[in-house]
């Protein structure tokens, strides 16, 4: 049996994170709040570096509970997305080059957002990561955690629902 | 609500850093509502082919906004933090237009402060977006030192 020779390293890696550029940096708001996204293989943390437009509460100090809303809602847009996607990235259905040249496939829209506080958010980094629960045909439900110092102490949790794309070439 | 309550409530609020930075100016406070508005600024945008403003920036918007509306109720002593929020997101704003939030607290108890809040833009009669929220009461400090005192 023939066996296919795998991608070279840099072209996967080339091909991912290129994707994952333009669905992240073609977003202003993203760029303005400083919403940054690590990359393991498909798993995404997104990272939120503390900074004084941040602050809700001067007197604590803490994150404004819009910061926490706004970090949970892109973290779970952009998985979702990214997840989503995944499959056409990797098979080349969509290419990587052509979306960061702003040819944009069409995005799942935000339906709901709720999020609960669980601790106030202190003056420091923050890192979420979202976890796509179901992903149907017409919507999606994901759910999102944040946390600081550790992991096992999230200070924010949400879920959302977002309504899928029509394919309208189906 | 005295005129001083709504005053101070006022003033915190428009020192908030990342209100400030959202540029959201209080249009009404008062008696458990408030009004907030945040004008359109390129910066926000979510959809860069359409200009729509983020979600994430109108749940900024709805959250100051209900902790405004908490903070100037009669029956809440001190400050106040969200403990849950949920946005119902209507339709996108229409770009280029102010989007105005208004929060109402229906509702208070000793601990839990519940809200309700809708976002508009120049077309008032369609909703962007409406959220509903519980905010916690913060007891005064010398309502915490009675209760300690009584032993509750």
């Amino acid at each position: 049996m023939a066996r296919q020779t795998p991608e070279p390293v840099q072209v996967v890696k080339q091909r991912r994170d290129a994707a994952l550029s333009a669905l992240v940096h073609g977003v202003p708001y993203i760029a303005w709040l400083g919403v940054q996204f690590d990359r393991r293989g498909d798993e995404l943390t997104a990272v939120l570096p503390f900074h004084e437009e941040l602050i809700g509460n001067p007197f604590l100090p803490a994150i404004h509970g819009g910061v926490t809303s706004a970090f949970l809602e892109v973290t779970a847009m952009i998985t979702l997305n990214w997840t989503w996607l995944w499959s056409d990235i990797e098979s080349g259905a969509l290419d990587a080059e052509s979306m960061v040249q702003g040819q944009m496939p069409r995005l799942p829209k935000t339906i709901d957002f709720t999020v609960d506080y669980l601790r106030s958010g202190l003056p420091r980094d923050a890192y979420a990561r979202a976890f796509v629960t179901r992903s149907g045909r017409r919507y999606a439900s994901v759910r999102a955690e944040a946390w600081q110092d550790n992991r096992d102490k999230p200070f924010a949790q949400a879920t959302a629902h977002f309504l899928m794309p029509r394919n309208d070439t189906a | 609500m005295t005129a001083d309550k709504a005053r101070i409530a006022k003033q915190f609020i428009e020192t908030i850093p990342h209100s400030r930075a959202l540029g959201m100016r209080i249009t009404e406070i008062g008696d458990g509502v408030a009004a907030i508005e945040m004008p359109y600024d390129d910066r926000f945008i979510g959809d860069p082919e359409t200009g729509v403003i983020h979600g994430g920036a109108v749940s900024a918007l709805m959250d100051t906004c209900g902790g405004a509306a908490v903070m100037s109720h009669p029956r809440a002593p001190a400050g106040t933090a969200t403990i849950n929020l949920r946005i119902d997101y209507m339709r996108p704003a229409t770009p280029g237009q102010t989007i105005r939030a208004r929060a109402e607290c229906y509702h208070i108890t000793r601990s839990v402060a519940f809200i309700r809040a809708t976002a508009l833009d120049d077309d008032s009669d369609r909703p962007v977006a409406t959220a509903t929220g519980a905010f916690t009461v913060e007891p005064s400090r010398s309502d915490a030192a009675k209760t300690r005192k009584e032993g509750n």
